[in-house]
């Protein structure tokens, strides 16, 4: 298919290797301790995992899988607001698939629905206004998550709600912005991560711009990148050869997609319907200031926290869970004390065994990782054949 | 969640909705197209043109140039490789 295929290609795989295998031996703190790159999108653990990337790497370079699955990260308190909103007798409750399973501290959206909740699973934002306009007598909310490359659609979606006068349509409004993330991971005192592949999506929206702080401001490179297997080494490699030439900078290897300013006409959407918040909370991270988004005065109406008395519940995440430690990259998704043993894909505890691009989730299903044993070597669709 | 796919757009199928359609594999979808508009262009003149789409929305045109050259790039690559080891220059081999 075009634009896929050519990018998947395993002779031209095969070629970055060598190059990434080539450079490793000239960068100073390889000889020391392996580097650690992160990919701050959960899209980018998904390709690894998918393509054995992390597995075809020389021993000395280690990939840690950031936070950047927006489902991964939603603190079970949120969940709760969720079901407690679709459990309303005249809310219909639209999601994501991928939300639909992520644990709250009693229930998810999938049990409340199996006891008679109003939830429906949509494609996209328009499709739950779709549904508003079908039903002017129910209140349709759309349970807005994902960093600033869902944030569009969603701005547009309340845009054309607004313009074609469709008054029973809201937002339960999660997303979360990119920048104060990376920042948050940066300043935890136990991280030490040497370079970024950037989110590619992410920046398609929001240019290359905002990304300054880390190169500039804690000496770290970046490289925005695309979601294919040649992306990401080529991503990898582009890292290393800045590390080699004693280079800091935030590159673009994904041109294809990503303009240095960003797409206006989706800041323009996103500047006029949301707003930062001060903090929000996530899950296994904490607060992180300025991380979260709500939905700005003007369209208030829009806005379910504020249209249905939404709980607001604060619940800690479970004890047992390490989603945080693996989160932030400081140990591996089978080092958790309940990997593959409490937590599994049916039975999750923690939201990163739920989503397929949660680390744990993708350890598990697709590199066969089991807790106890050493991980299976399954073969990698890039290897020679 | 911040996947999305590429597709060729197709027909305006709502020009003031911004509503079109687009080729995902020879399926057609309905896709909103507000991300990739500016005031100087009409809706008629990206027909043909390569989008990313993401939960029903195109939010970024697709750059044919730039995808050959990153390509062109990585196939260089492999050639000058092939070309040390015919000359018998030891490269990295990956792990
Ligand atoms: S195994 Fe489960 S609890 Fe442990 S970090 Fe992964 S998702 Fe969280």
């Amino acid at each position: 298919m075009k634009y896929l295929d050519e990018f998947r290609d395993s002779d031209k795989a095969q070629a970055l290797l060598r190059e990434i295998a080539r450079l490793v031996p000239g960068i100073e703190t390889c000889r020391q301790r392996p580097l650690q790159i992160m990919e701050v999108c959960g899209g980018h653990t998904h390709s690894i995992f998918r393509y054995g990337i992390d597995r075809l790497l020389p021993k000395n370079v280690e990939l840690v899988h950031g936070p950047g699955c927006p489902v991964c990260v939603l603190p079970m308190g949120r969940v709760d607001d969720c079901v407690a909103l679709a459990e309303r007798p005249e809310v219909i409750f639209t999601t994501f698939g991928d939300a639909i399973r992520v644990p709250g501290s009693s229930k998810n959206l999938l049990q409340a629905k199996a006891e008679g909740a109003d939830v429906r699973i949509v494609y996209s934002p328009l499709d739950a206004l779709a549904i508003a306009r079908r039903n002017p007598d129910r209140e349709v909310v759309f349970f807005a998550i994902g960093f600033e490359t869902t944030m569009p659609s969603t701005a547009l979606t309340v845009l054309e709600a607004e313009q074609t006068g469709v008054r029973n349509f809201s937002l339960f409004c999660n997303h979360i912005t990119i920048v104060p993330t990376i920042k948050a991971i940066l300043d935890s005192p136990e991280v030490r991560i040497d370079g970024f592949i950037g989110p590619g999506h992410v920046s398609a929206i929001i240019g290359n711009a905002p990304y300054e702080l880390v190169s500039k401001r804690y000496g770290r490179p970046l490289v925005v990148s695309g979601f294919e297997p040649l992306d990401i080494l080529q991503s990898l490699w582009m890292l290393l050869l800045q590390m080699t030439e004693g280079r800091c900078a935030v590159e673009n290897q994904y041109g294809r997609v990503v303009r240095e300013g960003g797409n206006k006409p989706a800041l323009d959407a996103i500047g006029r319907v949301f707003e930062l918040r001060d903090f929000f909370e996530w899950r296994g991270l904490g607060s992180i200031d300025h991380s979260g988004i709500r939905i700005a005065d003007a369209y208030a109406s829009y806005d379910a926290e504020r249209r249905f008395a939404v709980p607001d519940v604060k619940i800690a995440d479970p004890k047992s869970c390490q989603c945080g430690e693996v989160l932030k990259g400081a140990i591996k998704p089978w080092e958790c004390k309940v990997f593959g043993t409490a937590c599994t894909p049916e039975t999750p505890l923690g939201a990163l065994m739920v989503s397929s691009e949660g680390s744990c989730a993708a350890c598990f299903n697709y590199a066969g990782i089991r807790p106890g044993a050493p991980p299976r070597q399954v073969q990698s669709p890039l290897s020679n054949r | 969640m911040c996947l999305g796919i590429p597709g060729q757009l197709v027909e305006i199928v709502d020009a003031d909705a911004k509503l079109a359609k687009v080729s995902v594999s020879g399926v057609k979808r309905l896709v909103n197209i507000a991300c990739i508009l500016d005031e100087a262009q009409s809706p008629e003149s990206c027909i043909g043109d390569w989008v990313l789409i993401h939960v029903g929305f195109a939010i970024s045109r697709i750059d044919e140039a730039e995808a050959l050259k990153t390509l062109e790039l990585l196939t260089e690559m492999g050639r000058v490789q092939e070309e040390w080891q015919g000359l018998g220059l030891v490269s990295g081999r990956p792990a």
